[in-house]
């Protein structure tokens, strides 16, 4: 059923009256970071408004004019979306406050510029969860990689300069080399029709060697999902400081990635005629590489920040890996992993973070011994670690539960032990970490002294995504009903 | 009085001419305001134009000048035709050239010292003949006024500094070449046909079309087009002639010259020929010129790369857009043609913009080298948001006005099955990132310690970051309006091309 509304825009558009407000209150950070608050509560509110709606089958719309003939600026929020602006929009608040502690906890530069290009690209995200046609997700696809530009050359020295260069050209790149043409081409063999339905909107208009032609152009093309090989552009994204590897490497930006490849599967093809086109096994497997590679990558990287950023690229692997399935258990499995593995990453970066404010370490080597100078941190480190593993009580248990049911219902047995093998190596790189903070002999431990926690702005918001990781996996029903909106399990 | 508004967008500029002749160079501000105010009210007449154009149920205006009636069936007098089409570029031509006589207030005295009446005497004239180029509809009459802008082009190019009297000479001797070419082909027209105005000549040629005549004549005509718009490998003439010329000079030719010179050819190919015979099949060279097109296109790029000033990478740049709208335009396909037709106006406003913000850039370091960029963001915000709009447009990316054309020029390509075509595009859209994004990455994050500070001299505030970029207020709100026209040709591209589209004639 759907129902014009006014709720998506303006929920897409809060962050952004945000940017005027930031902007004018540079001179009193506190008003600054208020508004900033403000916008984000706001924003959470309107969204936590629509679940309920979404929940009743409601499909809520909102258009705009005509931008293209037959295709206008179209925000239409379904479980897919509305799950993904809601960890989008609830996380925002929580790095927003990390924020303040990580920033002002070091003192960083540019901070107005730097907390107004992330209210930009809150409004990127939620605008490409909204995105009602293939022409507004690329729309704000695009705004999301520029907004995140001047966050990720944030220090403006030479690394971050080239890692910014990186980034943009890997992700502006692909998306104009690759997606912009596919979507033309959709466009034309269409008839002019770009709007996401649930079987798709090409169903049966293209041809299988098209077809597969088509599909590749947009998995690799949307390379925010960070498949092989257009992957090199997040480890590098990592000079960026900590709050924004957290929310927008872990969560934001990557997630969009794969929301992106999430929707072309389901609303451009619609998963019935990828079937009968015979073509996502390819998909399956570049998907499969890039997971088991980047596992075998992150296991040699000593600097935290950049293990975590592999392992990301994995578990983004496991999200396209899970909609390639096209089975409706995998397709959940994918949809759950993006709120999952979200939670779980985001505290990892966070107490990545954490650590570097207290300690100024950021090599995995140096962290011999923390446990007991920063216990609070550390704990959370280890939940979150269990969480990207898979292992109870963590949330992740469950996406990954699904994804490998959908294996199984698919028949693809290869791909499941995949799944295995990648779960193994995800505790080679994970656990090493936790065990050698807490449990090393007094003579290793690189610390000594009494706890010295980051200051509270940081401890809290990664003590809260901590318990979220294992409050979701004791009460997913609400991932679980959003996902079932678009796939049809009931659970 | 509405009848006369086509007519009317001719004469103010002319009008204006003579007065700025007769003002003299003693009242440089008396110059000024008769051009603003002759442009502005052109412009008026040309929106008027486009209102009255979507009024008429034809989808054309048609205006006799002097009022000679029709004799035995065809036209003695010179007819004035405007179709959507030409009132759209029309109005592109008479804005922006209103938009640069505001740019051009601070600038005249400093860059033309004693000539400064001349200047404006000869910019207007340059608009007249660009505007009676696009709304003639008489074969010669289209040579005479090509001749005016040439000429007036030749003089005002050779205005700027001590390299620009050479540049102008090239583009004279290559104009020259251009026009008698086009004047060649014709000339057999008239031979063929026995009329001059492009309706009739239409008319009479259709039973003649086998001939091998005629074909020569489309040949030579289009010959003559293509030296005119720099359509590579024609384009020697044009990047020194438009980076060497004064910046008021230079950012009003590049956006219009090419650009009206396309216009031309879309309407010889169209409208004087019909697309039935280019397209037929009969010219063996169709599905070539569309790899000359792609040639242009993959070569413009590459020059741009390698350039280290400014200026003659956004004329390289121009050299392979006018690749873009060949290209279009050859493909045979209705999108192609809509997307040539839209890529001229959005072409225009991008170019606009880049030169523009180029040219403020120059002046206030004094730089004309991609390393006068360094650091700028924080020194000049404004012009840099400015240039940043132009380059993600050149770029490709939404809601800019390039993304839009390069959607239909795409879409176009696919149409037909062109995909190197489409290849094309899509490759100088990401050599334009590379080159955008450099220049935007040193803009942004670049330390001038790097680049040594002896070639900034305007760089001594040392004021907090985010000052207002020092540079006169009418130079940054032509900017600012030429900036916003990129995004607003982008907004409202559904509408320019639904518009566009009924002009063209059936295939």
């Amino acid at each position: 059923m759907i129902e014009e509304s006014f709720l998506p825009l303006i929920t897409w558009m809060v962050s952004l009256l945000a940017v005027p407000a930031i902007l004018l209150l540079r001179r009193n950070p506190n008003a600054r970071e208020t508004s900033t608050f403000v916008a984000a509560f706001a924003k959470l509110g309107l969204v936590a408004a629509m679940v309920p709606m979404v929940l009743d089958g409601r499909v809520l719309r909102f258009s705009f004019g005509e931008i293209l003939p037959g295709i206008p600026l179209e925000f239409r929020v379904d479980g897919l979306g509305i799950l993904f602006a809601l960890v989008a929009s609830s996380l925002w608040i929580l790095t927003t406050l990390y924020a303040v502690g990580y920033m002002r906890g070091l003192k960083e530069h540019d901070q107005t510029r730097f907390f107004a290009c992330f209210a930009v690209s809150i409004s990127a995200t939620i605008g490409v969860a909204f995105a009602g046609n293939l022409f507004t997700l690329y729309l704000f696809y695009e705004m999301l990689s520029l907004s995140t530009y001047p966050l990720v050359t944030h220090h403006g020295d030479k690394e971050a300069r080239s890692g910014g260069r990186t980034y943009l050209s890997h992700l502006l790149g692909t998306s104009v080399a690759f997606v912009l043409p596919a979507m033309i081409y959709c466009w034309v063999r269409s008839g002019g029709d770009m709007s996401f339905t649930d079987g798709g909107f090409l169903a049966g208009k293209i041809g299988a060697g098209d077809g597969l032609i088509v599909l590749l152009a947009f998995t690799l093309g949307f390379a925010k999902s960070g498949l092989m090989p257009f992957h090199s552009w997040l480890p590098n994204a990592m000079v960026a400081p900590t709050p924004v590897s957290a929310l927008l490497h872990a969560v934001a930006v990557v997630k969009v990635g794969v929301f992106c490849v999430i929707r072309v599967f389901t609303g451009v093809f619609g998963t019935d005629f990828l079937g009968e086109l015979d073509v996502a096994t390819t998909v399956s497997w570049i998907a499969a590489f890039t997971v088991i590679t980047s596992s075998l990558i992150a296991l040699s990287q000593d600097n935290l920040k950049r293990r975590l950023a592999f392992s990301t690229i994995g578990q983004l692997g496991y999200i396209i890996l899970g909609v390639s399935l096209l089975s409706p258990l995998g397709v959940t499995g994918s949809i759950l992993h993006i709120a999952m593995h979200a939670f779980g990453k985001i505290t990892l970066f966070f107490c990545a973070g954490a650590i570097y404010v207290a300690m100024h370490k950021k090599y995995v080597s140096e962290l011999v011994g923390i446990g007991r100078k920063m216990p609070i941190t550390m704990t959370a480190f280890a939940i979150g670690s269990l969480s990207v593993i898979g292992l109870p009580v963590t949330g992740g248990l469950v996406s990954k539960w699904y994804l490998v049911m959908g294996t199984a219902e698919s028949g693809q047995i290869a791909l499941l032990v995949v799944f295995l093998i990648s779960s193994i190596l995800n505790a080679c790189y994970f656990l090493p970490i936790v065990y050698r903070a807490f449990l090393c002999r007094p003579e290793e431990s690189l610390y000594d002294g009494d706890r010295q926690e980051a200051p509270l702005a940081c401890l809290v918001p990664l003590c809260i995504t901590a318990a979220l990781s294992v409050f979701s996996f004791f009460n997913p029903n609400l991932f679980l009903k959003l996902a079932g909106l678009i796939t049809g399990v009931q659970y | 009085m509405t009848e006369h508004y086509t007519v009317l967008i001719l004469l103010m500029p002319l009008f204006g001419a003579l007065v700025t002749t007769l003002l003299g160079r003693e009242r440089q501000n008396a110059c000024w305001l008769t051009a603003l105010i002759c442009m502005a009210t052109s412009s008026l007449f040309a929106i008027g134009n486009i209102g009255r154009i979507l009024a008429s149920g034809s989808g054309e205006l048609r205006y006799r000048m002097g009022g000679w009636q029709e004799s035995r069936g065809y036209e003695v007098g010179i007819e004035l035709r405007v179709d959507m089409l030409a009132a759209l570029v029309v109005a592109m031509v008479v804005l922006v050239g209103f938009v640069n006589m505001i740019f051009s207030k601070t600038r005249v005295a400093g860059e033309m010292k004693d000539k400064v009446s001349f200047f404006y005497t000869l910019k207007q004239l340059l608009i007249v003949g660009l505007c009676g180029i696009v709304m003639t509809n008489d074969a010669f009459n289209l040579y005479v006024l090509i001749e005016i802008t040439s000429l007036t082009s030749y003089a005002l190019i050779a205005m700027g500094n001590r390299r620009a009297a050479l540049s102008s000479f090239n583009y004279v001797i290559m104009g020259t070449i251009g026009a008698s070419f086009y004047l060649l082909g014709v000339g057999y027209l008239y031979i063929k046909t026995g009329t001059l105005n492009i309706d009739d000549i239409s008319l009479r040629m259709q039973h003649q079309y086998g001939e091998p005549s005629l074909m020569i004549a489309f040949a030579l005509i289009m010959l003559g087009i293509w030296i005119k718009m720099a359509f590579f490998p024609l384009h020697g003439w044009l990047p020194n002639a438009y980076s060497y010329a004064p910046s008021m000079v230079g950012s009003f030719m590049a956006p219009l010259m090419t650009k009206v010179m396309v216009y031309v050819m879309l309407r010889v190919m169209l409208w004087l020929f019909e697309g039935e015979y280019v397209y037929s099949g009969r010219l063996v060279w169709g599905e070539l010129i569309v790899w000359m097109a792609i040639i242009a296109i993959v070569a413009g790029s590459f020059l741009a790369l390698a350039c280290t000033d400014i200026k003659k990478m956004l004329t390289y740049l121009i050299v392979a857009e006018v690749g873009y709208m060949v290209g279009g335009a050859w493909l045979a396909d209705g999108a192609g043609i809509t997307g040539s037709m839209y890529h001229i106006l959005s072409d225009a406003a991008m170019t606009f913009c880049l030169f523009l913000a180029a040219s403020i850039v120059i002046l206030r370091t004094g730089d004309h080298r991609l390393t006068a960029f360094t650091g700028l963001f924080r020194r000049m915000p404004l012009t840099m948001t400015g240039f940043t709009i132009g380059a993600l447009s050149m770029v490709g990316l939404p809601p800019t006005c390039g993304f839009f054309s390069k959607w239909y020029l795409i879409s176009g390509g696919i149409d037909v099955g062109h995909w190197s075509y489409v290849a094309a595009l899509l490759f100088s859209s990401l050599v334009n990132a590379v080159i955008f994004f450099r220049i935007i990455e040193r803009a942004y994050l670049g330390k001038l310690e790097e680049v040594g500070n002896e070639s900034l001299p305007l760089d001594a505030d040392g004021g907090p970051p985010m000052t207002l970029d020092r540079v006169p207020y009418s130079m940054l709100l032509s900017l600012l309006i030429a900036s916003g026209s990129v995004l607003l040709v982008g907004i409202y591209n559904e509408t320019l091309v639904g518009w566009l589209k009924a002009a063209i004639p059936s295939l």
